[in-house]
């Protein structure tokens, strides 16, 4: 495959994730000449491939993360899993999400002006609500507007929400009597066909692969930008950005490819679409006498107040079966305690339709066979149930992502740094998630209990806040528009530009802002 | 509990061989339960002979590992096996390997119980299997030949089974991960119906087709 430049691009991006993808499919649309560079590979083929890997012990994670090439450390309190936690590749971390969407609440773009806490965003809710509606056509997500918690909304959604499953209607007795509301959920999941792709045929294993295609992954957005004419480089690593002499412009990205020729992509603008960890590692590595401190960074913020969202989790067994894990998503989820203050903290509860282990796993890691087999996984299974949470963290300027100098990667460049805490307001706001969880549980009758709060809890995987969106170029990377205040034509994409991160799972954010770089940056092309 | 060559193709779909992909010439033309609903072209049985199909020695291997393996209630097991086998040699890399450790399995019967695996009684196959720590070893494909085995024979066995609706149901669902069985198990109350919410569609249905 040709992996060399192109000539006369007028917008380089980044990164083929959905921040990348969605920015690249607008561009091409409206004319531009597109280049999109790519570090992981494409997963081209059969993904019935990626689904025995995640099935079957013995054969290595179906995204193959964890290599030399993503070598990271971790500093802080709490240890941050970060390969886990991303996937590199044409679609990027979408091929291994979940797929849960939803808006944020209009508090979240104020925290600051209402609570005191974190910062306020320079945009609010209503700037940002035509656009969060063009990115639910983007997924096409499948959702219903029974949520009487969810912020304003003028259009239904672009499919029919999936309907509630058996567990969740367990739960919906229990929640009846203790006047907890349960509404459903959005799905970036095709409850029938949708731009060109299946519905969903219930594989159960949306984590971390969809064999038929329903699940939305941004190689749909990297397609449709190829076919308007973008052309897309995979396995082309971009270890730094270049800026002219006055250090007002980026002129070019230098990428190595697998044959270890580096190579510079000259582009009139340049998108920065990387994920909230390697945004910010690139700008950092491509440091410069101008800019010593790393590109982008004169306010000193690149890197700065990493968040992730927290989960906590309760779960257990009933004495009846509750049908778990025939499909890898959920169906219901109650946003009532969202907006409370107290804690201050955003919180969301979901009630999981894969609670429990999976017979076929199960059988796969059992010391035994024939009927003690049977006999073990017929224990096992069948009636767990859980519930999950998901906590929001504030913005703290010592949680961040920097580079480790002592550590490098397989092409001899540092490797990103994560230092990363839980803080005791994030935990209290866990311990009422568990709270909230065991009321229903008590209610329910739940057995054999569990649960994960502030001693257990783990990352959400979502990598926000890394180069922060304000007005105010001496503390913020990014003006509102996404655009580097430091530099004309660079844009960052992605989570790393929300001043705070609310508790709602952030690629629905993520797409709306997308949506609208692109269209910024096309007006600069003319 | 009965399984049929429908079980092993709707779990060969699930990984990706589908249609004429799957040869089974050597088998009984296709029966009711090959060509039922849902299964569409799956059981047609694929022109002429096949270069790739398994030696009869590996499969009566793999079947009689098949017999220690799975639950003893199973009936059927030699067609789902033999179906099953012949369509993973579909994939070369996987071919090869099976049928290298399925013949060191026998030949380890061989040098140490004088027969072949599939002429041992079954206790004796268990009991041969677990000698040589199958049951405890971690799964690789190319590791020690109890690692090997483990992948090779029993945890391929026991895919096949496991996430086969068939098999599944066995321990409770008939919709099991791995199983493109649609989207109105999930709502159920129990395997053989009981809806919880008005209702639509049927049990499995769209559930084999791949998108
Ligand atoms: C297990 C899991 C479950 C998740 N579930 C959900 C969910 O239910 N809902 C939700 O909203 N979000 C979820 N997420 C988060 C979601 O996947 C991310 O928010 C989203 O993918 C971020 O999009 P992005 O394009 O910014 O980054 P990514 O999707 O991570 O893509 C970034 C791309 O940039 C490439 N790249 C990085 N560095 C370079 C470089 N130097 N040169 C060239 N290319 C580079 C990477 O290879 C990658 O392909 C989940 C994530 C994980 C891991
Ligand atoms: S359950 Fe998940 S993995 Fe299966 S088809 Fe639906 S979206 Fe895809």
């Amino acid at each position: 495959m040709d992996r060399t430049p192109v000539s006369d691009a007028d917008v380089c991006i980044v990164g083929a994730g959905p921040a990348g993808g969605i920015v690249a499919h607008r561009l091409a649309e409206s004319g531009a000449s597109v280049v999109v560079l790519e570090a992981g590979p494409r997963f081209d083929g059969d993904r019935r491939e990626q689904l025995e890997r995640h099935i079957r012990p013995g054969l290595g994670g179906p995204w193959e993360m964890g290599g030399a090439r993503d070598a990271f450390s971790s500093s802080g309190e709490s240890f941050y899993p970060l390969n886990a936690a991303r996937v590199k590749g044409v679609g990027g971390s979408t091929l291994h999400w979940q797929g849960m969407v939803m808006r944020l609440h209009e508090r979240d773009f104020e925290l600051d002006s209402r609570h005191g806490v974190g910062a306020d965003w320079p945009i609010g809710y209503d700037d940002l609500r035509p656009y969060y509606a063009a990115a639910e056509r983007e997924f096409g997500v499948a959702g219903a507007a029974d949520n009487p918690y969810a912020p304003p909304r003028d259009e239904p959604y672009p499919l029919p929400a999936f309907r509630p499953s058996h567990s969740d209607s367990i739960f919906a007795e229990a929640c009846e009597r203790l006047g907890i509301d349960m509404h459903s959920v959005g799905n970036a999941r095709n409850s029938e066909p949708y731009d060109g792709r299946s519905p969903c045929v219930g594989y159960g294993t949306c984590k971390p692969v969809c064999p038929s295609g329903a699940k939305y992954t941004a190689e749909s957005h990297v397609e449709e930008a190829e076919a308007a004419g973008a052309r897309v480089i995979d396995r082309a690593r971009v270890r730094r950005l270049e800026h002219d002499a006055a250090g007002e412009r980026v002129v070019a990205a230098a990428y190595t490819t697998p044959d270890g020729e580096t190579h510079r992509q000259a582009a009139t603008q340049f998108v920065l679409a990387c994920g909230g960890v390697e945004n910010v590692r690139l700008l950092l590595l491509s440091d410069s006498d101008r800019y010593p401190d790393g590109l982008a960074n004169s306010s000193g913020a690149v890197g700065r107040y990493f968040m992730d969202h927290l989960f906590a989790g309760a779960g257990g067994r009933l004495d009846r079966p509750t049908r778990q894990n025939h499909v890898g998503f959920n169906t219901s989820e109650c946003h009532q305690f969202y907006d409370d203050a107290d804690p201050v903290n955003g919180l969301k509860l979901e009630f999981l339709n894969y609670a429990g282990p999976s017979p076929v796993i199960d059988a796969l890691h059992a010391d035994t066979w024939g009927d003690d087999l049977r006999d073990q996984l017929d224990e096992s299974y069948g009636t767990h149930v859980s519930m999950g949470a998901l906590v929001e963290q504030l913005p703290r300027e010592d949680n961040y992502v920097g580079l480790d100098p002592e550590t490098t990667d397989d092409l001899g460049d540092p490797v990103p740094e994560i230092h990363w805490s839980v803080d005791e307001q994030t935990e209290a706001a866990l311990s009422r998630a568990n709270e909230i969880q065991t009321r229903v549980l008590d209610e329910l009758g739940v057995e054999d209990r569990w649960s994960v709060g502030p001693d257990e809890t783990g990352p959400a995987y979502h990598h926000m806040g890394t180069t922060r969106m304000g007005d105010d170029p001496e503390s913020s990377v990014v003006d509102a528009e996404c655009r580097a205040h430091d530099l004309d034509n660079l844009w960052i994409s992605g989570s790393s530009v929300f001043p705070t991160g609310g508790a709602m799972n952030p690629t629905l954010t993520i797409a709306a802002l997308s949506v609208r770089l692109a269209e910024s940056l096309r007006a600069t092309l003319g | 509990m009965r399984l049929t060559r429908r079980d092993a193709l709707a779990v060969l779909a699930g990984l990706g061989v589908t249609g004429g992909a799957v040869s089974l010439t050597q088998f009984d033309p296709p029966t009711a339960d090959s060509t039922g609903e849902g299964s569409g072209s799956d059981g047609d049985l694929g022109g002429g002979g096949d270069d790739d199909t398994p030696p009869t020695a590996v499969r009566e291997t793999m079947v009689a590992a098949g017999e220690v393996v799975y639950p003893s209630a199973v009936e059927g097991i030699p067609e789902f096996v033999e179906t099953y086998v012949v369509g993973r040699a579909r994939d070369d890399a996987r071919r090869d390997a099976m049928v290298d450790a399925a013949t060191e399995l026998d030949g380890v019967a061989r040098d140490w119980e004088n027969a072949a695996f599939a002429d041992l009684p079954a206790g004796d196959r268990d009991r041969l299997l677990r000698e040589l720590g199958v049951n405890t070893a971690d799964p690789v494909p190319d590791g020690t030949l109890s690692e090997r085995l483990r992948f090779h024979v029993v945890n391929e066995l026991l895919y096949a089974f496991y996430a086969s609706p068939t098999g599944g149901r066995l321990v409770g669902i008939e919709n099991p991960i791995g199983h493109p069985g649609g989207t109105e198990s999930y709502r159920r109350a129990t395997m053989d119906g009981g809806e919880t919410a008005e209702s639509g569609g049927t049990a499995d249905s769209g559930g084999e087709s791949d998108g």
